[in-house]
């Protein structure tokens, strides 16, 4: 079983007054790789969070099937197994952190799953030590910044053990700081502990930090690759409604100038290397 | 402005008071309340009154902290003695038109006034001591034989400790509405009542929409977490009640009876 995720055509429409669905998905079929980091990148109603809420069985396809792990997501008895396999973190910390102390908001998976309290008070120091939020363990979320009430979500959710964290544009509310400790915080969850990380987002910087970027349009999958073989096609990703990083986007302007560059350099680094070297 | 509310407000401490376990704390303020209300003689309410001033001194809450704790109440209880002290039948001592104030008013206002402050004081010193998340915990601890009545126990206390947990929240929403329709020429303050209320219906409409979109993204959260209801569920914090528990039950409920048997026999 080395698959953590499989979509197998997976269709799924909204539910309307009408009763006329509108199709969100239409027909996705992927694979996570266990251990990877996926960034799915879309624009706003391109089905990306639709996609999201069917990894760990909130939506279950109309058409199709999504695995987690071999398990079915249709399958009404495995569903907290599904859950606590596949972990999933929101946009606004605001509304999933659900206790008003830190460590008891952590504790609330544990509590769920009837584990021994020694064992939770075990785990819950642990991933709170996990996301740098150790020393807050006993004040009251609201107090905290909009970065760090993220990370004691994404602790809450470590707290399980899951195999894969799924997280839902969790950076749209922060600031450019607490967008940095959440992306850090995750990037090492990947590197570290091995679990595989589902990143939804619309910034392509941060996509740029993943192993493999899905880019998703109108429910469809539109590309799949390695950050430098879907951020070469420029032109593709703009009529989907995406900007690219700005250090391909400025070599992508100085090629359409008639410049012979690279268009695969990600970090700035090598972007300055890309244009020197073009210089010299 | 609206952080200012010091109701139901927690002062973390390391004090006995906040040591002892909430359920203790929880039925000692119980035994208060209804000794409070048998107690008809001044020697009741010495008694009373010696124990919660005790209580206070243990606590280290500073009494400034209780008096601003009763402030709201002030009114209802200047009115509560008024009323007391002009409509309690019995001799005269003074008279004016319909007016008339006697021995058994002045007592009884008294009394009420004391009864009436004393009850605050006593719940203030409840939530002051004791953290809310640990407050609904001894309330569902303690209601859980109720179950067999089916009372939805486990589903009050988590609705209560999430109401809790979203007051913050909510009151920041309903500053920031505020601000927003101020911006745009919205009038809080002034006018008559009326007017007043109506002001206030573009401010609800949004907090209560917005509320409602929080509790749906909540229960996907708690889903996401497992959430199942009650059933199988354990807790980080285990409550167990010590050697001080006990004697602190102890002392309370001796002390309760005590003032009681004094009720009885009209003292």
């Amino acid at each position: 079983m080395d698959e953590m995720i499989r979509l197998q055509g997976v269709k799924y429409a909204y539910p309307t007054a009408e009763g006329v669905a509108l199709p969100a998905l239409d027909g996705i079929t992927l694979d996570i790789h266990r251990g990877s980091f996926v960034a799915v990148l879309g624009h706003n109603g391109s089905g990306k969070s639709t996609l999201a809420k069917h990894l760990n069985g909130i939506l279950i396809p109309t058409e199709g099937k999504v695995l987690v792990s071999g398990m079915d997501t249709a399958d009404e008895d495995r569903l907290l197994d599904i859950r606590r396999t596949v972990g999933m973190v929101f946009q606004n910390p605001d509304n999933q952190i659900v206790a008003n102390v830190v460590e008891e908001d952590v504790a609330f998976a544990l509590e769920n799953l009837g584990v021994p309290s020694e064992e939770i008070r075990r785990r819950v120091d642990e991933a709170l030590k996990l996301v740098g939020m150790y020393e807050f363990r006993t004040h009251a979320p609201h107090l905290l910044s909009g970065g760090q009430k993220q990370r004691v979500a994404i602790a809450g959710v470590i707290a399980m053990r899951p195999d894969c964290i799924v997280l839902d544009e969790p950076t749209a509310m922060l600031d450019p700081r607490g967008r940095d400790e959440v992306l850090e915080t995750v990037g090492r969850l990947n590197r570290e502990y091995g679990v595989t990380v589902v990143l939804i987002t619309h910034h392509m910087e941060e996509a740029a930090e993943a192993g493999r970027v899905v880019v998703m349009s109108d429910g469809r999958v539109l590309m799949d690759g390695s950050p430098r073989q879907v951020f070469q096609r420029v032109e593709e990703l703009r009529k989907a409604g995406l900007s690219v990083p700005e250090t391909v986007e400025l070599l992508w302007e100085l090629k359409e100038c008639g410049m012979n560059l690279p268009l695969d350099a990600l970090t700035v680094e090598e972007c300055a290397q890309a244009i020197y070297a073009l210089l010299h | 402005m609206l952080k200012d509310i010091t109701f139901g407000q927690y002062f973390p401490g390391d004090s006995l008071l906040h040591r002892l376990d909430p359920r203790t704390k929880l039925i000692l303020t119980l035994i208060f309340i209804v000794t409070l209300f048998t107690a008809r003689h001044v020697l009741s309410y010495g008694i009373l009154l010696a124990y919660l001033v005790f209580a206070v001194i243990l606590s280290g809450i500073r009494p400034g902290v209780i008096f601003r704790g009763l402030k709201p109440i002030v009114v209802v209880v200047i009115i509560t003695g008024i009323l007391n002290l002009f409509y309690t039948p019995g001799i005269p001592l003074w008279s004016f038109w319909i007016f008339s104030i006697t021995a058994e008013g002045i007592r009884a206002a008294v009394f009420m006034v004391l009864r009436i402050l004393m009850l605050i004081t006593g719940t203030l010193l409840l939530t002051y001591t004791t953290s809310p998340i640990l407050l609904t915990d001894a309330m569902e601890r303690l209601m859980k034989p109720l179950k067999v009545l089916r009372v939805p126990v486990h589903e009050l206390a988590m609705m209560m400790s999430i109401a809790l947990r979203f007051i913050p929240t909510l009151l920041d929403e309903t500053d920031k509405i505020m601000s927003a329709q101020k911006a745009r020429g919205a009038d809080f303050e002034s006018g008559g009542l009326m007017q007043r209320a109506r002001a206030l219906l573009p401010l609800l409409v949004p907090l209560f929409v917005s509320a409602f979109r929080r509790a749906d993204e909540l229960a996907v959260a708690m889903e996401c977490r497992c959430y199942h209801g009650g059933e199988g569920r354990t807790r980080l914090r285990v409550l167990r009640f010590a050697l001080r528990d006990y004697l602190a039950m102890i002392f309370g409920i001796a002390l309760g009876a005590g003032v009681t048997v004094l009720g009885v026999f009209g003292m």
